[in-house]
């Protein structure tokens, strides 16, 4: 295995794009990635795009030929990633492997996620898709549902309160306000998280993360391609871990940890030679408050039982013990769905370039994201490292 | 929108659903449900057929405010984890009860309930419900 390095970063910004299709927003991101990496366009060997329901929302499949078409590089291998709303870190995964073994010197990983064009219902119903379709689906349960069985059991089993855990939400949306991308750039209290409609019991509107539309792109390659790059801030994939669990909650013997985390996070800090001390920034898969708080307790930054806590002592705040989720999360910059995973890569690479404005970890040189799909199902875990 | 859920396959799954049939492996001696022919955790292929026990207790439950399309004529319902007499966990509707008057840890018991219509023109779909026992 070789060095595989982020040459360029791109993509929108997140909201309900009416005016823009999903392969438009394909190439936008693609097109500021590319420009970003100062390699030409045509040296792109592949493309892995991210991306969970483009045929049930969008009645679009076959991402990998449409992309490489509306780029005008026909050629390229491409082809679509799916691991629910772990397809962006997944993509990248995948990504980094064709590099990584040599096969490839030069390719981008996309995320795209286009959601506004469907109803409500219709989305809730592409989302529990990521469960088990026969005997999960089938109940009725909706995503939002499922987590909200995991936020019982883990009030249930440390005796957390909901005013603690929410204030993960209003932690997002304090950052996202200098988020030139993110989708909601406003601040919300905890008594406007607490009192907003229930989903699903306990869960509140506020707590969930937003649907939206979104695509971001991120330009991969080796060390020879990156002296064509000549990049100033060198930025290496120190780690790059895939993990999954058993698919359903009710299989599991425990709903408040994340086995797949936990799995990917050993594989990923040992690939990377580093402790959980050693990360600058993180990144977590807050689509829910209450995973944001199980995140940081799965990754090694909490007890088990208290990852509340860190969010409750400002110890997530930019100068805290470990700044999290600094552009916005997933609850506050946006969650399209599989262009997240490559949403936080841009967030943590950014950090690492020193280009997050207001929001800046000073001198950031580890970053972590993490990315969930399903509850817990499959999670994706990249590590980058600035290099001097 | 595609429909996920055609009449064949409500069909196949029938005999699982109806009678709640869950496997037990016979290697690490956990039972789940559904039956599948491979252990989920430990991935032995020994696994026995059981009927599995049809009261338990209800473990976590969630009420569905904002459902997927096919249910919201139903919304709100109530959507829990069981833990099933002999250990084994399902995931099924609470029914007959007050959303708000309910309480985790409560004995329930298997009822056979329908689930949902498929319009005017497909079939109504049945399965296993649990209500609190009396």
């Amino acid at each position: 295995m070789r060095k595989v390095y982020v040459a360029g970063i791109g993509a929108t910004k997140i909201r309900e794009h009416w005016e823009v299709s999903l392969r438009e927003l394909l190439v936008k991101a693609a097109q500021k990635a590319i420009e970003d990496s100062n390699i030409e366009k045509k040296k792109i060997q592949a493309a892995f795009i991210g991306n969970m329901s483009s045929g049930v929302l969008q009645g679009q499949e076959h991402l990998g030929s449409l992309f490489a078409t509306w780029m005008g590089i026909p050629g390229i291998a491409a082809s679509k990633v799916e691991a629910a709303c772990a397809s962006g870190g997944a993509a990248f995964h995948s990504a980094y492997l064709a590099v990584a073994s040599g096969m490839y010197d030069c390719v981008i990983a996309l995320g795209v996620e286009k959601m506004s064009d469907a109803l409500t219902g219709d989305v809730t119903a592409a989302l529990i898709m990521a469960d088990d379709q026969d005997y999960v689906a089938f109940t009725g349960a909706s995503f939002v549902g499922l987590n909200a069985l995991v936020y019982r059991a883990y009030m249930k089993k440390y005796g957390a309160k909901q005013e603690d855990i929410a204030l993960f939400a209003v932690h997002d949306h304090k950052y996202a306000v200098n988020n030139e991308l993110a989708q909601f750039r406003r601040e919300f209290s905890l008594e406007d998280v607490l009192k907003s409609p229930l989903i699903a019991d306990p869960i509140r509107l506020l707590e969930c993360a937003p649907t939206g539309d979104g695509a971001a792109a991120v330009v991969l390659c080796s060390e020879e391609y990156l002296k064509e790059a000549n990049n100033e801030v060198k930025i290496e994939v120190a780690a790059s871990t895939l993990a999954t669990d058993i698919l359903s909650l009710h299989d599991r013997d425990d709903l408040t940890t994340l086995q797949a985390t936990v799995r990917a996070a050993e594989k990923a800090y040992k690939m990377a030679k580093i402790s959980p001390s050693d990360v600058d920034v993180l990144e977590v898969h807050d689509a829910f408050t209450i995973l944001g708080v199980i995140h940081l307790e799965d990754l090694g930054f909490a007890k088990k039982g208290e990852g509340w806590k860190l969010v409750k002592e400002g110890e997530i705040e930019l100068g805290g013990k470990i700044p999290t989720n600094l552009m916005g999360g997933l609850k506050a910059r946006g969650h399209p769905v599989g262009a997240t995973g490559i949403y936080q890569i841009y967030d943590a690479v950014t950090q690492l370039k020193g280009e997050a404005g207001k929001n800046q970890v000073d001198d950031a040189e580890v970053a972590l994201a993490q990315n969930v799909g399903g509850v817990g199902g499959t999670v994706s875990i990249n590590i980058f490292r600035r290099v001097r | 929108m595609v429909k996920a859920n055609s009449i064949p396959r409500v069909w196949r799954e029938r005999t699982i659903k109806y009678r709640l049939i869950g496997g037990k492996c016979k290697k690490c001696g956990k039972s789940f449900y559904p039956f599948r022919r491979i252990c989920p955790r430990c991935g032995s292929e020994e696994i026995e057929e059981v009927h599995l026990p049809r009261e338990g207790k209800l473990l976590y439950y969630t009420v569905i405010r904002a459902p997927p399309s096919d249910f919201e004529e139903y919304a709100p319902y109530v959507v829990g984890i069981v833990e099933l007499k002999d250990g084994t966990r399902v995931l099924a509707q609470i029914t007959d009860v007050v959303e708000d008057q309910l309480e985790e840890g409560v004995d329930v018991e298997a009822v056979f309930r329908k689930y949902r219509e498929q319009g005017k023109e497909g079939i109504i779909e049945y399965g296993i419900k649990f209500r609190p026992k009396t």
